[in-house]
């Protein structure tokens, strides 16, 4: 098999021994939870940056699972999908700023857009399996980084949206502030964190591990494998979209770095690092990444040498990731 | 727009085509005998660049850049492919993140050697003339790039299908189990066509250095182009990287010239229609 990812999850054989599942199920819900909270917790006493690089962290974080829906839950490594994220990131900058829209309507433009645009780009891009997947999905990515680059009149080209305000929902605290917005923020990711932890242990999430295990099987025992697949990209364009529309309010500027293949290729990174196929290890991915970033340009200007170093290191020495590392749950048969 | 105006961007198109092919060449034999998604063939670009740069500053000497440039890359190749590269078989996201860290950590270093500062390639007086015919004017430059594009392309597809070495070549690209249980001795032919392929990356780095200048950012800037190349052309296909060379070099000149606000669309857009069409490429085999 040339997809690369780690076989880290029990797929269909464990899944129906689902004597078990509602036991980890819970664990792991309880761990998210205690997680989330401890984070809301904490927040009030942080200083600015550190409290900064929380909201970042899980913004990032979102972008992250919403990747492993595509890479660890259906085996597709997607090499384009900072488009989606950069789309609604792109969508909500040019309506805040031009049009003065709100929220709702930033949002909802943006999610439409963006994965109308995963729509189309799942439909060209799913009939290609193993590293041609890889290939085209750059190269749709590369249309949209072109777009984002060179339509100046549209998107300003090199020099970005810079002044994106953040949104006013009329409560008495002004998401302007960062502890609000960080709350606000938090929120959002856990509301997409808990549709996406449904979305996986659904029977259709069951059926995408099942095509990540053996496409052959699946198609043998009856399942549509294409609209499984096209669902899960789109689905994760969705998510990805939405982690787009947070991260444009939180940074208040958008430019063609956000959708360029770097980006790409740091949240494969944030999957690879935290272990595929389990949402929460690479939502800790997004986050260690988003500080290891952050504090090693504080300390030196040699960074990019320790970030290109960390990838090697991660494949090298922890190639089913950290939590892949750690997990226990057995590995599938073959 | 003239019929000069046609010609002078065809050639302009052409010779960047001829850039484009020194680079996408390596990128396409190393993933067809290999089967790896190299992110850091751009770097071997830059970094080619940066050493043909140093080294005409210290013997003035255009041939001994590049020279210095393709040998220095070629063992920086060789060194990733013997130690890191060769420990991921058959693992394309491994590849992928493992040539992205390597890409980044050469770019810090090319920032840490050379600073921040763009330098053009100074070129031989011979090669800095204008060539005129009637009221057109071609910088002789960019003819030389041309020549050497062509001359490496021959002396590929001699090498590929005219000798032994070549058809061992062809051999790991096929089916790499078979040849290796004829006996071909297949890391090792991996191991050279992964060195051949950063040297040649690393000449057109010089070469294009010399018109395109040597920057930070070269690195990721020509890597989608080379990518275009090698997908459109079909993974692994001699012919295929000429073909969708100066097919890319034309609709990039012409994409720029005619429409500046979605020149980067108009190359990358056929792109992904021909890979929705045809995920093999043009010439690529499954």
């Amino acid at each position: 098999m040339t997809n690369g990812a780690p076989r880290s999850s029990p797929g269909p054989a464990a899944a129906s021994s689902g004597l078990t599942a509602p036991a980890t199920l819970d664990r792991k819900v309880v761990a998210g939870a205690v997680v989330l909270a401890l984070a809301g917790a904490v927040a009030p006493v942080l200083p600015a940056y550190p409290l900064t690089l929380l909201t970042q962290a899980v913004i990032v974080a979102v972008l992250a699972m919403s990747l492993d829906v595509l890479l660890g839950y259906t085996g597709l490594p997607s090499l384009g999908h900072a488009a989606y994220f950069g789309i609604a990131a792109y969508t909500v900058g040019i309506l805040a700023t031009e049009r003065q829209t709100g929220l709702a309507g930033c949002l909802v433009a943006a999610l439409l857009l963006a994965t109308a645009t995963a729509a189309v780009f799942g439909f060209l891009a799913i009939r290609a399996t193993g590293t041609y997947f890889l290939m085209i999905t750059l190269a749709l990515g590369m249309v949209v980084w072109g777009l984002a680059f060179r339509w100046v009149s549209m998107t300003k080209g090199d020099n970005g949206i810079a002044g994106v305000p953040r949104p006013e929902l009329g409560l008495p605290w002004s998401l302007a502030a960062p502890l609000p917005f960080f709350y606000f923020a938090l929120l959002a990711a856990a509301l997409a964190w808990a549709a996406m932890g449904v979305l996986v242990r659904s029977p259709f999430g069951l059926g995408l591990k099942g095509i990540r295990e053996s496409e052959s099987r699946m198609r043998a025992l009856g399942y549509n494998v294409w609209l499984h697949k096209y669902l899960a990209f789109v689905i994760s364009g969705f998510f990805a979209a939405f982690a787009g529309v947070l991260w444009a309010y939180y940074n208040g500027f958008v430019g063609p770095v956000d959708v360029q293949l770097v980006t790409s290729v740091e949240t494969l990174l944030m999957v690879a690092l935290g272990g595929p196929g389990t949402l929460a290890g690479p939502a800790l991915g997004a986050a260690a990444i988003v500080f290891l970033k952050n504090f090693v340009s504080v300390y030196t200007k040699r960074w990019l040498l320790i970030l290109g170093a960390v990838y090697i290191g991660v494949i090298l020495f922890a190639p089913r990731g950290v939590l892949g590392a750690f997990s226990r749950e057995p590995h599938s048969a073959r | 727009m003239s019929a000069e105006f046609w010609i002078t961007q065809a050639f302009n198109g052409i010779s960047y085509g001829a850039l484009l092919f020194l680079l996408a060449s390596g990128l396409s034999l190393i993933f067809g005998v290999m089967r790896i998604v190299n992110l850091a063939h751009g770097s071997y670009f830059m970094l080619g660049g940066y050493v043909g740069l140093s080294v005409v500053w210290r013997t003035g000497s255009f041939l001994a850049a590049l020279v210095a440039g393709a040998v220095a890359i070629a063992l920086i190749g060789i060194g990733m492919e013997r130690l890191f590269l060769r420990r991921l078989p058959g693992q394309t996201l491994g590849q992928v993140l493992m040539t992205v860290g390597f890409a980044l950590m050469f770019q810090d270093v090319a920032l840490l050697v050379w600073g921040g500062d763009p330098y053009t390639i100074p070129v031989p007086a011979a090669l800095q003339g204008i060539v005129t015919a009637g009221t057109l004017r071609f910088p002789a430059y960019r003819i030389f790039i041309i020549v050497v594009a062509v001359l490496i392309g021959v002396g590929l597809w001699v090498v590929l299908d005219r000798t032994r070495v070549g058809a061992m070549i062809r051999a790991a690209v096929d089916d790499r189990e078979m040849a290796q249980g004829v006996g071909i001795r297949v890391p090792v032919v991996s191991l050279g066509v992964f060195a051949l392929g950063a040297a040649l990356a690393a000449l057109g780095g010089v070469i294009g250095g010399g018109f395109l200048g040597v920057y930070p950012g070269a690195d990721f800037e020509v890597l989608p182009y080379a990518f275009v190349v090698v997908i459109v052309g079909g993974l692994g296909s001699l012919p295929g990287a000429m073909v969708g060379s100066l097919l890319v070099g034309l609709l990039d000149n012409f994409g720029k010239a005619l429409f500046p606000e979605l020149s980067y669309f108009t190359l990358f857009a056929p792109m992904a229609l021909i890979l929705a069409l045809r995920p093999t490429g043009l010439f690529g085999r499954a």
